[in-house]
């Protein structure tokens, strides 16, 4: 099995541009995929590479020298194998000067409504293209495709975060052209994601005002690591009882680099901030 | 719940270091500032672990403690609760220790 990824465990499916069915459930049946890592960005399982080499040869093997000695060393990150799959993604990525961005947050603080609009506002001057996670359906992937952006779909079946190969499947399926922009939304979720590196340039976290102005203070993992915290629903602010203050400080004292941009995609406020972002950041 | 793919990883990453060898134990380092709960990695552990070359084996989780520097004061302290604050009130801080997410060995049987 594919520990990693879950892929023939979990049964991660990924759908193409043009794979997606009528009804969110996609037209690739799922199966025949679950390990055609052949390509070249696409994860290796036979670590031919040497990438098990150099951690204290003659050491970490066992080869009997003291028979009592049963302990053998490791010293190896539980992450190593997926950071090393987010570094040959990093690296594709670069060569090709695609800015990827990873964009996380809790499930309808508005990721896919703010794409929704980005697409159909700025898509064409950014080459956008989207990489969607989900646990199920290509609903999502269908509104983005129907926004005018290209797209492909993950399903993480019962994965909970994207991980690097997941994307490099995705990178592979939905081929973005050199130059681009791919902003990579990742599964809703404010704890897993965190920990898994997918290869991104850049973190983006949304933090809605209907969730409460207490998120990054109880989440501090997933915030901590952002680049840009992005405020959403803000036309909703005179309706719900959320201190913009409090979620500045917080903000603030969990991650002191992070920028926050106050953005509503229902009127359209702060976008045009949030597109110089995704252009100066591409460039 | 990414433990469960933490503990795969384990599984895998030792299974590939040692194929074939049943293992008796396995010892981990999981940071307070790692982002992982080792009681979930615990209770993940039997389950993913069925079938394969550590199955029965023990598990030991050492919990290196949070350590921070202040890139203003330079003072070193550890952090209280989730938010690395300090006392001179900068939140401008390098993390030292905390976040090791680590197979450091194991028994083999």
């Amino acid at each position: 099995m594919c520990a990693t990824c879950g892929c023939g465990v979990a049964g991660v499916r990924v759908f193409g541009p043009g794979q997606l069915g009528p009804a969110g459930h996609g037209t690739s049946d799922g199966n025949g995929h679950a390990h055609d890592h052949g390509a070249g960005e696409v994860h290796d399982h036979g670590h031919g590479d040497g990438y098990q080499h150099g951690h204290g040869h003659g050491h970490n093997h066992d080869h009997g020298h003291d028979p009592e000695d049963r302990t053998v060393q490791i010293q190896q990150n539980i992450l190593a194998k997926n950071d090393r799959l987010a570094e040959d993604n990093r690296a594709w990525l670069t060569a090709r000067a695609i800015l990827a961005v990873n964009l996380m947050s809790s499930p309808g603080a508005g990721k896919t409504t703010l794409l929704e609009r980005t697409a159909r506002e700025a898509g064409a001057g950014l080459g956008l293209t989207v990489i969607e996670g989900d646990q199920e359906t290509t609903l999502d992937a269908s509104r983005i495709e129907a926004a005018g952006c290209p797209v492909a779909q993950i399903n993480t079946g019962a994965g909970c975060h994207l991980d690097a190969s997941m994307v490099a499947r995705g990178l592979h399926a939905l081929d973005p052209r050199p130059g681009s922009v791919l902003v990579i939304e990742n599964v809703g979720n404010l704890v897993c994601p965190a920990l898994f590196d997918l290869g991104e340039a850049a973190r983006v976290v949304l933090s809605s005002v209907t969730e409460g102005a207490d998120k990054p203070i109880k989440y501090p993992q997933m915030f901590r690591g952002a680049d840009l915290v992005l405020l959403t629903k803000v036309d909703l602010l005179p309706y719900v009882d959320f201190d913009t203050g409090r979620h500045a400080r917080d903000l603030k004292l969990i991650s002191p680099g992070a920028a926050i941009l106050p953005v509503s995609a229902t009127t359209g406020e702060g976008l045009p901030a949030w597109y110089d972002w995704l252009r100066d950041r591409a460039r | 719940m990414h433990e469960l793919a933490i503990t795969e990883g384990v599984v895998q990453a030792v299974t590939e270091r040692l194929p074939g060898r049943p293992i008796a134990c396995v010892h981990l380092e999981i940071g307070a500032m790692s982002g992982v709960v080792a009681d979930s990695v615990r209770f993940c552990f039997d389950m993913v672990t069925e079938g394969t070359t550590l199955e029965g084996a023990k598990l030991d989780i050492s919990q290196p403690a949070a350590r921070c520097r202040c890139r203003d004061c330079g003072a070193e302290f550890e952090p209280e609760g989730a938010i690395a604050l300090c006392d001179c009130g900068s939140a401008d801080v390098a993390v030292l220790a905390g976040q090791e997410l680590r197979i450091t060995s194991v028994e083999v049987v």
